[in-house]
């Protein structure tokens, strides 16, 4: 635990002295629940198009694929005209691309992202790296198999992809989305333990409330 | 005006038009951004779906209070702002709540859903909407000077605080616009209107390319739906009080979508002309170049 993150006592700036619980106050510790699809089919089957049709990636780069999401911005391969728009935030970002290796230290800032998406949320795990580690499989520091920390919903092979084979991916992602299959959210919430345990033996310097959003 | 019952659903039917119009004309303009980019461009149906989506998500998280009422005051502003004033000139029943006193309670309600919006991203916590919440309140209330300036030069011109009034001054031709008759008020209006529409070079405030996204950095889900929906409502009420004021009101929805449209396109032209201005930097061009037009104006009027 850093030093930072204890309980500790602060003296204000009008001399009151009050107690700082950094990992409370910054953070929610409430374990994800799972939550229900709509109750009825036809609201459901809308909503699941309406997500399949508007799929907003966080702007995230983990590793080298982050360089084949470039092209998709721009004129040659220009992935906004099938609705996929890239965010800022992870707030209001639907989809997270693990693009390539995953560095541990680098699993720690994803799994804070991908905590503080909204359900429904999609993990594409790009390239071999997140597979099965790729030619980074007896690296020390780096993740071998994403799905044991992240609930993936599709693979996109290759070392690199191309951005075809990302458009390819994408096309495949609306339909599982559009079939109600995509519900990583909910899985991540169901097997929490199991995900939790997988994290944390990768993590060393685990300083974070377990979950945080 | 007597309030009758009946104007109720007509203002609806109002705010249906305007949002329908304003969604088409958001996705329009992004495509012509594209195909100036030489690409193809989001479907002209795209934020019809993003709104479905957003209002779809599952779950919502919350910091409080005003996180909460924010998108609403938010939303308050825009649909307040297209209720008050007329916007097809003559139309019984497009008049909507326009009073007598209307293109004041208008200037309120433009600087209504920005102080919502600073107080409820203020709550949420995250320093990139504390930042761009301030740089966002500095420079729209200097955008706000020029237009209050330009809106008493045209009350005093006109001697009168009714947009109805004024739009009925206006006809008869393309030179009694105010456009023509006082147009140094209308430059320093378009010159306002530039830094609240939050295009470039204007958009310090909430460009992706900055600090992510600024002031709704935190906001998601529906609270996002909400503030969607009112950016597209928002935009076009404005430019209604600016066609209202300067550019002769419409009497049909053709010529009014047409007027809106073009009043859109010349923030975008100038957008795609000129780079991004620092906060200080467009503050001091408000203070430059718009605000002395503006005075300007309400004293030669």
């Amino acid at each position: 635990m850093k030093e930072e993150l204890e309980k500790r006592i602060i003296k204000g700036p009008d001399g009151l002295e009050f107690e700082v619980e950094p990992l409370r106050d910054y953070y929610c510790e409430a374990p994800p629940t799972v939550m229900p699809a709509a109750y009825s089919k036809i609201v459901e089957d809308l909503f699941n198009w309406a997500r399949s049709e508007s799929i907003w990636i966080l702007g995230f780069g983990t590793g080298c694929g982050a360089i084949e999401m470039r092209p998709l911005m721009t004129p040659r391969f220009d992935a906004y005209r099938f609705g996929v728009q890239w965010r800022p935030t992870p707030r209001q970002s639907n989809l997270f691309i693990i693009s390539g290796y995953l560095s541990v230290k680098t699993l720690k800032r994803v799994i804070r992202s991908y905590e503080q998406m909204q359900n429904p949320k999609y993990v594409i795990g790009l390239g071999s790296c997140t597979i099965n580690g790729g030619m980074y499989w007896d690296s020390y520091n780096t993740i071998k198999r994403l799905d044991q920390y992240l609930p993936v919903d599709l693979y996109i092979a290759g070392c690199m992809p191309r951005p075809e084979a990302l458009l390819a991916g994408f096309a495949d992602l609306k339909k599982l989305i559009r079939s109600g299959k995509a519900e990583g959210a909910n899985e991540y919430a169901e097997k929490f333990e199991w995900y939790k345990a997988n994290q944390k033996r990768v993590i060393n310097d685990w300083d974070m409330p377990d979950y945080n959003w | 005006m007597q309030f009758e019952w009946i104007q109720i659903p007509y203002a609806l039917l109002t705010l249906f038009i305007i949002i329908n119009f304003g969604l088409l004309m958001n996705a329009f303009v992004a495509k012509i951004g594209a195909r100036v980019g030489r690409r193809v461009g989001i479907p002209i149906y795209q934020n019809y779906i993003d709104l479905i989506k957003n209002y779809g998500l599952r779950s919502s998280i919350t910091h409080g209070v005003m996180f909460y009422l924010a998108p609403v005051f938010r939303l308050t502003g825009g649909v307040g702002l297209i209720m008050f004033v007329p916007t097809i000139y003559g139309s019984v029943m497009f008049s909507n709540f326009s009073f007598a006193g209307d293109l004041i309670l208008a200037l309120y309600f433009i600087f209504f859903g920005t102080l919502g919006m600073a107080l409820g991203a203020g709550e949420s916590g995250h320093p990139h909407a504390a930042i761009g919440v301030s740089r966002g309140l500095s420079q729209v209330t200097m955008a706000e000077l020029p237009l209050a300036l330009a809106v008493f030069s045209i009350a005093l011109q006109y001697n009168t605080l009714s947009v109805t009034e004024i739009v009925a001054a206006q006809q008869g031709g393309v030179l009694n616009w105010t456009l023509f008759t006082n147009p140094l008020a209308v430059a320093a209006a378009m010159l306002s209107f530039l830094g609240s529409v939050m295009r470039p070079p204007f958009d310090v405030v909430l460009a992706p390319q900055e600090i992510p996204i600024g002031p709704p950095t935190e906001y998601h889900s529906s609270y996002l739906a909400l503030m969607q929906t009112n950016r597209v409502i928002y935009p076009v009420a404005k430019m209604v009080i600016f066609m209202n004021l300067f550019f002769g009101g419409a009497d049909n929805w053709p010529v009014f979508f047409l007027k809106i449209f073009l009043i859109y396109m010349f923030a975008v032209f100038i957008g795609v002309v000129f780079p991004r201005f620092r906060v200080e930097q467009s503050i001091r061009w408000f203070l430059i170049w718009a605000v002395p037009i503006g005075i300007l104006a309400v004293l030669v009027v």
